[in-house]
């Protein structure tokens, strides 16, 4: 069981609701937050005894705080999916990421206390093609690796965890691959793009999606930290949806855009800030990702209590719909008086 | 199948929220019965009028492997051998095709082809569907048998590499052997405009008698009398999972499924009286 556990990414919602919870366990004797902003309300109200100390992990002062605290588990949760979160576009984005974590990870080399490393990583890394298989497991080799933004980060990332793996086998090292993430709370790409008075799809393909609530996403990064799991696990809720079903279910209006224009729809958004997916972005949704959960239930042990629809439908239950749903089954009654002759 | 306006607007309805459920693979079975399956029977029935026989030979329930011969440039033959499992076999079942992944890149033709139970020809996917108790329908010639010329009709090409025999032992299902008459005149290719291929990236570009000439209406496949017979299965449980690592007795294994097609297919030639009755 940790007894000293640093939480990285402690001013953003997951790292948040994470410190929360550790601090709340009276077993665990100091929770430690980083990042490079404080906390702000309403995140900060549920913080409790949490200790932050403000810090770039890319910043060797990481190590320092590492060894005084005599920390023995590492959540590390500050890998940043999209620039706003960091600050400065991509390229900090990707040094606070990638160089950040390889601090970190030179940290807990170095320190004799760390017992248990656990990193949150992304479906992502799997990338995504037409010569994908239906479903990805751990162990499947990706044909067409991510080429950029966060998923490229996420990937390298874990080049250098395996690394660290092998430096230091007595450290548990957890790795948790999630699903793209929604709740109603919580602000991702995914959330953003749906957000979108209309949003754009590629003509001609329907992507296959998996979601994972908010909830589920917290409770597996606890249980790993408290667990002794050692590998790589993928973690998503029960079931696919289509990229269509996702706009339907909550509402949304749906604009097909042709492939050759896609890149140009892209940019327009990006430029104009309501939109910051990467290039391989929008290449999910040509090809989408499904990835196979029977290790999360069956060796880490995490049965996720919202399904992939449950968790769409609570995530649309705090969205205004620009459709809205009902009409159409109004709609629907009102013709088939009209069909029956009012026996319906 | 839709009984009245009130099946199609719920049907609509259905759609219009999102309220279908769709598997893993992408299957979309609300889509499939309700449109799919619907628009392809005509072309079943009436254009190809297609005769089937030994579909005894396919089990009600669980998993197995149907292995055909593959012609007629586009996958027609694919797409009426799962009509006629739909609509022939007494269980009504859904065939899932394998498909290469020109077709899952292509737009349109991807996402269809997923919603209507298809996915990748590789071995991860064949060996998840025949863990889920799928009849999967895999077309081993690939490209070669659509593409191939119209002089070289009914012979069949290079089986792959065996991985469908491969994928059948470890998951111990049986390989039901299924000949298809018919596909092959659909669209006779005479010619094939490779520097045209290359550039667009396929694996060959037909010319037809009517097509790239007769613009979109070359497109119309000739109507040809087609005939489908599945084979008595073969079993493959006996041999043991360890059995799909011995490529002897894969190459064998093939081979045999093979000559059984070969073989049906010049039964079945004698028996239909011409190319268009």
């Amino acid at each position: 069981m940790p007894n000293v556990v640093l939480v990285t990414g402690v001013s953003r919602y997951l790292g948040a609701r994470a410190a929360a919870e550790l601090a709340a366990d009276e077993t665990i004797e100091r929770v430690v937050g980083v990042d490079t902003v404080p906390p702000t309300p309403p995140l900060s109200d549920r913080l409790g005894r949490v200790e932050f100390v403000r810090a770039d992990i890319r910043n060797p002062l990481i190590a320092k705080v590492i060894a005084t605290a005599q920390v023995d588990t590492v959540l590390h949760l500050s890998i940043a999916a999209t620039p706003s979160v960091t600050g400065g576009g991509r390229s900090v984005m990707k040094e606070m990421n990638v160089i950040g974590t390889m601090q970190l990870l030179a940290a807990c080399q170095k320190s004799e206390s760390v017992r248990r490393l656990v990193v949150k990583s992304t479906t992502g890394v799997y990338g995504g093609s037409p010569r994908d298989p239906a479903a990805f497991t751990e162990d499947t080799e990706p044909p067409s690796p991510p080429r950029s933004g966060y998923a490229k980060d996420s990937a390298e990332i874990e080049g250098y965890l395996r690394g660290f793996g092998r430096r230091r086998p007595d450290v548990g090292l957890a790795v948790l691959r999630l699903a793209s993430v929604v709740g109603p709370t919580i602000k991702t790409a995914l959330t953003q793009y749906l957000a979108l008075p209309v949003v754009p799809t590629m003509l001609g393909y329907d992507p296959r999606m998996q979601l994972l609530h908010e909830d589920d996403a917290l409770a597996v990064l606890l249980q790993a930290t408290r667990g002794d799991y050692r590998g790589v696990v993928n973690v998503a809720g029960d079931g696919v949806v289509t990229l269509s079903q996702v706009i339907r279910r909550t509402g949304r209006i749906g604009l097909p855009v042709p492939v050759p224009a896609a890149g140009v729809v892209g940019q327009l958004l990006r430029q104009i800030g309501r939109l910051e997916l990467s290039p391989d972005a929008t290449r999910f949704l040509n090809f989408g990702r499904v990835v196979d959960t029977t290790r999360l239930r069956t060796d880490f042990g995490y049965q996720p209590r919202f399904s992939t629809a449950e968790a769409l439908a609570d995530y649309a239950r705090g969205l205004r719909p620009v459709l809205d749903r009902d009409l159409v089954g109004r709609a629907e009654q009102a013709w088939r008086k009209a069909f029956t002759g009012g026996s319906a | 199948m839709t009984d009245g306006p009130g099946d199609l607007l719920e049907f609509l309805r259905r759609r219009l929220a999102g309220d279908y459920e769709i598997d893993e693979f992408g299957f979309d079975a609300d889509l499939t019965d309700t449109v799919l399956l619907p628009m392809l029977r005509p072309l079943y029935r009436r254009w190809f009028r297609i005769e089937v026989s030994g579909i005894e030979h396919v089990p009600a329930v669980g998993p197995a492997l149907v292995v055909a011969n593959h012609s007629g440039t586009v996958a027609m033959d694919a797409v009426m051998t799962t009509v006629a499992l739909h609509d022939e076999h007494p269980a009504h079942r859904h065939l899932r095709m394998l498909g290469g992944d020109l077709v899952f890149r292509a737009p349109v033709i991807g996402e269809l082809a997923r919603k209507g139970g298809s996915t990748l020809a590789c071995a991860e996917d064949v060996e998840r569907l025949l863990a889920a108790g799928e009849l999967v329908g895999v077309w081993p010639e690939g490209y070669k048998g659509t593409g191939k010329l119209f002089r070289e009709r009914y012979r069949l090409q290079r089986f792959g590499r065996g991985g469908f025999v491969s994928a059948a032992l470890r998951a111990g299902v049986p390989i039901i052997p299924c000949s298809i008459v018919g596909a092959e005149e659909i669209y006779p290719i005479l010619g094939n405009a490779k520097v045209l291929a290359r550039l667009l990236g396929l694996p060959y570009f037909p010319l037809t008698p009517t097509f790239p000439w007769l613009g979109p209406l070359g497109a119309v496949p000739l109507p040809s009398k087609w005939l489908i017979e599945f084979g008595p299965p073969i079993p493959t449980q006996d041999l043991g999972a360890e059995a799909a690592d011995d490529p002897m007795l894969v190459f064998n294994l093939t081979d045999q499924v093979r000559e059984t097609i070969q073989q049906t297919l010049y039964r079945l030639l004698l028996r239909r009286r011409s190319i268009f009755f």
